[in-house]
């Protein structure tokens, strides 16, 4: 009977993805526990929404793919609906409208569209598997430019490039032709020139999106304003060195100069702490995670299950990437936490989620061949 | 065809996926070099900044919103004084430390206490004050020898004071400083950038339930500091922005002379304005210094203060709860007028007694009052008429009828730690006890919540809310210590508008029954006598309310404790035409309501209306100098 259960709760997880996944959390909670200056209150909260995850995930992983697929057009459709509504009537919050009141608490619908836009295409170009036509490409784009311009407008930079390269994993994914390819990474660069001249970016964005890319081409033209985060982010990591300082020890962390270093900077905490030896130790673990989501993915048996499995492994690369990047200074601050690690529950959820997909898509698999 | 095409696709799919793949590694590579760059290539330049020169955001905590009262008297300031600092982290031997420091600046026993306390509740690398309010000359001696103290500091910063002491403690309430519990709050509601450098925070009355606005916003200065961590040049500044003052609606004056009127006494009083629910005065016996939390209170007092049978720190005047006596027969009588379970003329006849089963209620006059219709019950104070009534009404109407008047209801005034009371009813009963046989309501208990004892428990607050409604026709305000909020450099008046909270639907007929008897209380009543010769006509009832069972006795004040004796209760209003003041009054263990409370009523009413102050050496709050026998020629209640 109890193994029966246990054989029931076991099926649909992948256990490979499931022992990555949990040694991350471990990562987690102990660099929360230093980064919270020793709160045990914050690392049970922690824990509480971990639970809270990883039993989402296992519902997801039940469901058959073939029933995601059929929950794509709607969850798209009502994600969009979400970001009117926030156009409309949301919360403004340090100047951007990006959280909807509902009452009881508040949401973040761009969350939401990070899983369902590549749900969306995924079901699109199934639909369309036995002849997919440059028409059909073009009519993906605007499945990806209409949330995105919405969430542009909210506004917020660093989710509109999450969602917009979601959407791009699963077009390039889908076969996307190369001399479509090339002229759009040619119009990502112009976009960076074009935004890294105040003059010519205020045109169309507002100030402080500008100001973060700035910045990040030479983040000492302004140490005491927005550059302030990336070098006392740097000064952390690199005071570091190959050991670190030890756990507990990170004297940028507790002497408070590192800024919201529970959320998007937690990863300056760790490094400043565990070192070079921790970050490769981290950097491991992710390419882990990555790697199995790209078996998985090529496994799958149906095409929506690869685009689906494909674009959110490498959207789970994009926030680690973008976050790690961000920190130490390589790339612009885009607000994007470290994923599994920092402290927050709905971006945690939301992956694991993705997650859950991901075992969904492998369990089909498995179906398939017998 | 079809098949040959899924297979295409499927190759395609694989090649980009190892596309992809590549771009996952070739990314987590140039993590990799990124980090390896900064953390072994350029390690020792950023381990030297990390411990040498650093940038730093320095908080300048805002200066806190002044408290006035409603004529501009000043209840609670800031003084800015120096405070000697010790960071323990950067100090290598803390005991020695103190003691060197010691010869320069006077640092008492206490004073290691409280820094010992302070270090217990913090981290090792806060700076912590040593020593407070520096005189000027420990300051300059001090500032010869710093360089001997690496670690220590001296700081400037604003410190509360209340100038007034005692007086009003209870309303003003005290600043304490901020701990765990208090950081755990602040980061819960995200106000807790908005306290870095403020290390104190209200944790008692109107500094507490007032402490956003108080407060202000905290600025910042972009310093750079040396390995010291001292600063050496500032590079930015973003100013503070003061927090806004507090006009209130206390008449401190009123205030003061009612504390005074209480003598050794403890009890409390609030007075209400009726046409705007601002409290005038809100009174606790005993008070005590809030001037002692500020710098964090040492252990003795602490102990003084908590253990005190007199309970100082508990503010009576929203947080006791009484029985109300005889102050209650007025709002019954209204209860009965509108409920048309009495008429004003209807009588009855008052043997002295009332049998209801086989328990007899016994009035306070042997024999009874004989006739009594319900302006005589209530000038006389009749209890057989109340008897009667509350059994005749029963308790599911008292209860329905008393609710809107506030009795056994939070007032939501703006003060923390307000106490509900309880207004008694079956399906309080059914609540609030556990066992079955407590549960149920019996009918016999219906009769003594005619005469305010029983179940009933009231604030004194609630009692001068109800008398307040009562004055002012059945509009209700919510109850309201702050008139203005201001702010401190533009010196703006927001007022916090009264507006009716709700209009009771009571007959004017029947109010003005009411009003009537309390006139006549007070002019040929229970309350005549304190009210002798006044310049105005008021309204009033007295009560003495029985904390103790005496199961037949004959009440006698000499042979029982103290803390036994009956609570002194009067509850009045005043111009009884056009009340501008409705209070209530309650002496603990005062014995008679028309002795012990009435005089004190008197005294505010009086300076109140006519700007009369009382001679100093009145004692006639104190029920020993009272004459008893005349008391009891009054046929007090």
């Amino acid at each position: 009977m109890i193994k029966r259960l246990l054989h029931r709760i076991a099926e649909p997880v992948d256990g490979w993805l499931l022992l990555f996944l949990l040694m991350l959390f471990s990562v987690s909670m102990v660099t929360l526990y230093s980064a919270s200056n020793q709160s045990m209150d914050k690392v049970v909260s922690r824990g509480i929404s971990m639970v809270v995850a990883l039993s989402t995930m296992w519902i997801v992983a039940n469901f058959k793919p073939i029933q995601l697929m059929r929950l794509a057009p709607p969850l798209y459709l009502f994600g969009f609906l979400l970001l009117i509504c926030v156009a409309l009537f949301g919360d403004v919050t340090n100047g951007a409208r990006r959280w909807l009141n509902v009452g009881f608490t508040r949401i973040q619908p761009s969350e939401l569209m990070k899983t369902a836009v590549p749900m969306m295409l995924a079901w699109y170009f199934q639909r369309h598997e036995a002849d997919l036509k440059l028409r059909h490409y073009a009519m993906a784009g605007l499945l990806i430019a209409l949330p995105v311009g919405l969430v542009l407008k909210q506004p917020d930079l660093g989710t509109s490039i999450l969602i917009s390269a979601a959407g791009f994993y699963v077009l390039f994914l889908a076969g996307l032709s190369w001399r479509l390819i090339a002229p759009m990474i040619m119009v990502g660069v112009a976009a960076i020139w074009f935004v890294s001249d105040l003059g010519r970016c205020t045109h169309v964005f507002r100030e402080f999106q500008c100001q973060r890319v700035q910045v990040q081409i030479d983040p000492t033209s302004d140490p005491l304003g927005k550059g302030y985060h990336i070098i006392q982010g740097t000064i952390a990591i690199g005071s570091g060195g190959a050991l670190g300082k030890g756990w507990l020890k990170g004297t940028q962390t507790h002497l408070d100069y590192i800024p919201e270093r529970t959320t998007d900077f937690i990863f300056a905490v760790y490094s400043e702490e565990f070192g070079l030896a921790g970050n490769v130790l981290l950097l491991i673990l992710y390419l882990l995670v990555i790697l199995r989501g790209i078996i998985i993915a090529s496994q799958a048996s149906t095409m929506f299950g690869r685009l689906l499995g494909g674009a959110l492994i490498m959207s789970f690369f994009t926030y680690a990437f973008v976050n790690m990047g961000m920190v130490s200074g390589l790339l612009p601050v885009v607000g994007v936490p470290l994923p599994l690690v920092s402290y927050g529950g709905t971006a945690m959820l939301s992956i694991l989620i993705g997650f859950g997909m991901l075992m969904s898509v492998h369990r089909d698999r498995k179906l398939m061949k017998s | 065809m079809e098949l040959r095409n899924a297979q295409r696709e499927r190759y395609n799919f694989q090649l980009r996926l190892l596309i992809a793949a590549v771009v996952v590694l070739g990314g987590l590579l140039a993590l990799f070099s990124r980090f390896f760059f900064l953390q072994v290539v350029e390690h020792e330049k950023y381990h030297t900044l990390a411990e040498s020169n650093r940038i730093s955001l320095v908080p300048i905590p805002p200066s806190r919103g002044i408290i006035t009262d409603r004529n501009g008297i000043v209840l609670a300031h800031n003084y800015s004084a120096y405070t000697l600092e010790i960071t323990p982290s950067r100090v290598e031997n803390l005991e020695n430390t103190i003691n060197d420091l010691s010869h320069f600046v006077e640092i008492t026993p206490k004073d290691r206490r409280r820094f010992k306390k302070l270090m217990d509740e913090s981290k090792d690398f806060e700076s912590l004050p040593i020593k407070v309010r520096l005189t000027d000359q420990e300051v300059a001696r001090f500032a010869a020898q710093s360089f001997r103290f690496p670690g220590v500091e001296i700081k400037a910063g604003l410190f509360r004071q209340y100038p007034l002491g005692e007086s009003a403690s209870h309303l003003i309430g005290y600043i304490g400083r901020i701990n765990d519990n208090d950081l755990d709050m602040l980061e819960e509601d995200g106000r807790l950038p908005n306290y870095k450098g403020t290390d104190h925070m209200g944790k008692f009355g109107l500094e507490q339930s007032y402490e956003a606005v108080l407060h202000g916003k905290t600025g910042y200065q972009e310093v750079e500091t040396d390995s010291g961590g001292r600063a050496v040049r500032s590079l930015r500044r973003t100013p503070p922005v003061s927090g806004n003052n507090l006009v209130l609606t206390i008449d401190i004056k009123l205030q003061q002379l009612a504390e005074e009127a209480f003598g050794e006494n403890t009890g409390a009083v609030v007075a209400i304005e009726p046409e705007t629910g601002g409290v005038l005065a809100l009174v606790s016996r005993p008070g005590f210094d809030p001037n002692l939390f500020v710098d964090g209170i040492d252990p003795v007092s602490w102990r003084e203060l908590n253990e005190s049978p007199d309970h100082p720190l508990n503010n009576r005047a929203i947080q006791g709860t009484y029985a109300p006596g005889s102050t209650f027969k007025p709002f019954m009588a209204l209860g009965a007028l509108e409920l048309g379970k009495r008429t004003a003329a209807q009588g009855i006849h008052d043997p002295g007694f009332f049998n209801f089963g086989n328990h007899t209620f016994n009035d306070d006059k042997k024999g009874g009052h004989g006739w009594v219709n319900m302006y005589t019950s209530i000038v006389q104070s009749c209890d057989t008429y109340y008897y009667m009534l509350a059994n005749d009404m029963g308790i599911d109407n008292i209860a329905r009828f008393m609710a809107p008047l506030g009795l056994g209801q939070k007032s939501g005034i703006d003060l923390p730690g307000e106490k509900a009371g309880i207004l008694p009813s079956p399906e309080w009963k059914r609540r609030v006890f556990r066992k079955p046989e407590m549960k149920k309501w019996y009918a016999g208990e219906t009769i003594s919540i005619g005469i305010g004892q029983g179940y009933n428990s009231y604030t004194p607050l609630q009692m001068a809310e109800a008398t307040s409604i009562l004055a002012s026709n059945g509009v209700a305000f919510k109850p309201h210590l702050v008139r203005y909020l201001e702010n401190s450099v533009s010196m703006a008046r927001s007022i916090i508008e009264p507006s009716p909270t709700r209009q009771l639907a009571l007959k004017q007929a029947n109010i003005d029954v009411i009003k009537n008897a309390m006139v006549g209380v007070n002019k040929e009543g229970t309350g005549a006598r304190a009210f002798r010769g006044a310049e105005y006509i008021s309204a009033g009832k007295t009560g003495t309310a029985q904390k103790f069972s005496l199961r037949g006795e004959k009440y006698n004040a000499n042979h029982l404790a103290k803390r036994l004796q009956d609570d002194a209760w009067f509850i009045a209003f005043a111009p009884a035409d056009k009340p501008k003041i409705a209070l209530a009054v309650i002496v603990e263990n005062g014995g008679f309501g028309a002795a012990a409370a009435a005089p004190i009523a008197r005294k505010m009413i009086d300076y109140y209306l006519l700007g009369k102050l009382p001679k100093s050496d009145v004692k006639a709050a104190d029920p020993a100098a009272a004459d008893p026998k005349s008391a009891e020629l009054l046929q007090v209640d």
